[in-house]
């Protein structure tokens, strides 16, 4: 191409009117990276083309700027300060996303955490609860046995030794009766466990005539330890009795099975 | 010289770009702007839109298409030639004669410091009434080659030879 014809040609100067077509624009556009006498040619027609147009304004409107600068922040203001702090705006962002994951991861850690305590919370309110009711038992238990320490010391508590009979020699039972307080603390520790459906059952006996009353149940005999029964006994009792009762008891005592038996002496 | 980082900066919606191109363009732009309108205070207020269309649209402009002023120069005309259209508008200049530049330039009494206001009454003094006629046609009214062809009655390489001529005398006169 023949660049000095080329920029005789007048083409650089509509170029510059923008009477070109876009597609001879964009020829021209191309050319002028090209070569550099080019660019300087249509530097030089826009310079003088700037200064013919400014010589056509009524003043310099520098002081206009404000004028814009409030219309663009009216009209595009949001647009404005978007993309005016794009860059910090992306940084803003990456910054609040990284900062949301942590804080998440945090809460989520804390979460656990907490569940975790509760659930160790949890069992050692159990094991207390546990040790507590365990205490309550020992504490029962001793008083329990305080209770029968105390009956078996008491000088004014008749002692009844009562002996194992035909159907079962090996048995013994002894009756702490407190005549003032009408009680009687049946020690059972010698008599076997009753069978299944069946419980033993104490009777205050007067002699002449044998007239047995029903004192009460060894209730729950396997599960009470010490295997001390406290029972009601107002009765005037000449002797203590107790038979193998069908569970839930009877209205007179079972002679056959008659466990243990013994008369209270009148020493007292 | 094009001030291509300044033009890439104000893509990038830098509000320092945008007010350092409207310091290097505006009068010029303003000065095209009263050339087709031959009103100060319209000018101003299409002046002032043309600016704002600038900040909405520079990503619409590309080195590839043209050049920035021509860019400029195309919103300003358009902007300009709309307000004309406008009723407001019409309604006020009733008895408008034709006219253009040449009578802003012979009326003018006050240059901005960056013209050579000397300079330029003795161009228009100088510059024969095709040379007016042209450059306010392709330049301030923004007519295609074709348009101004047809409305000058000269055949499409004339327009094209005898406007360079026309613009190496200003160019003879103004640069340097």
């Amino acid at each position: 191409m023949d660049i000095q014809e080329y920029i005789e040609s007048g083409i650089l100067e509509l170029y510059v009117y923008g009477a070109l077509t876009s597609k001879e624009s964009e020829e021209v556009s191309a050319v002028l990276k090209q070569y550099p006498e080019v660019e300087q040619e249509v530097e030089q027609i826009e310079a003088a083309l700037q200064n013919l147009a400014t010589a056509a304004a009524p003043y310099n409107p520098e002081e206009m700027l404000a004028a814009i600068r409030a219309k663009l922040q009216n009209t595009n203001g949001v647009v404005q300060l978007n993309a005016a702090s794009h860059r910090r705006t992306r940084l803003l962002s990456f910054i609040s996303i990284a900062a949301s994951v942590i804080f998440l991861i945090g809460i989520f850690i804390l979460l656990n955490r907490t569940t975790n305590l509760r659930k160790e919370l949890q069992v050692v309110e159990i094991e207390n609860t546990t040790l507590e009711s365990k205490l309550q038992y020992s504490e029962d238990a001793l008083t329990e046995t305080k209770e029968i320490l105390a009956v078996i010391r008491d000088p004014q508590v008749t002692k009844v030794p009562l002996a194992g009979q035909q159907v079962a020699p090996e048995a013994y039972v002894n009756v702490f009766w407190d005549k003032d307080s009408n009680k009687a603390y049946i020690d059972a520790i010698g008599l076997p466990e009753p069978p299944e459906g069946f419980v033993y059952q104490v009777w205050s006996l007067k002699l002449d005539p044998l007239t047995p009353t029903s004192m009460g149940l060894l209730d729950d005999f396997v599960n009470n330890s010490n295997k001390v029964f406290t029972l009601e006994n107002p009765n005037d009792s000449q002797a203590f009795g107790i038979t193998l009762e069908p569970a839930g008891g009877s209205e007179t005592p079972t002679m056959e099975q008659l466990y243990t038996l013994g008369v209270v002496e009148h020493n007292a | 010289m094009q001030p291509d980082e300044l033009i890439l900066r104000l893509q990038q919606k830098d509000e320092k770009a945008f007010e350092r191109l409207y310091s290097l363009y505006s009068e010029s732009i303003f000065g095209v702007i009263n050339s087709v309108l031959h009103d100060v205070e319209a000018s101003e207020e299409v002046l002032q839109d043309v600016f704002i269309k600038v900040w909405d649209n520079c990503e619409s402009y590309s080195s590839k298409k043209g050049r920035f002023f021509t860019w400029l120069l195309n919103i300003a005309r358009n902007a300009a030639i709309d307000k004309t259209r406008s009723k407001a508008f019409k309604n006020q200049k009733k008895n408008l004669t034709q006219e253009y530049f040449v009578d802003i330039l012979e009326n003018k009494n006050s240059f901005s410091s960056k013209v050579d206001a000397i300079g330029i009454k003795k161009y228009i003094k100088a510059l024969g009434e095709d040379c007016k006629k042209v450059i306010n046609l392709l330049f301030f009214k923004g007519y295609t080659q074709k348009e101004a062809s047809e409305e000058l009655d000269m055949p499409l390489g004339t327009i094209k030879t005898r406007n360079r001529l026309c613009i190496n005398k200003l160019r003879a006169i103004l640069v340097n």
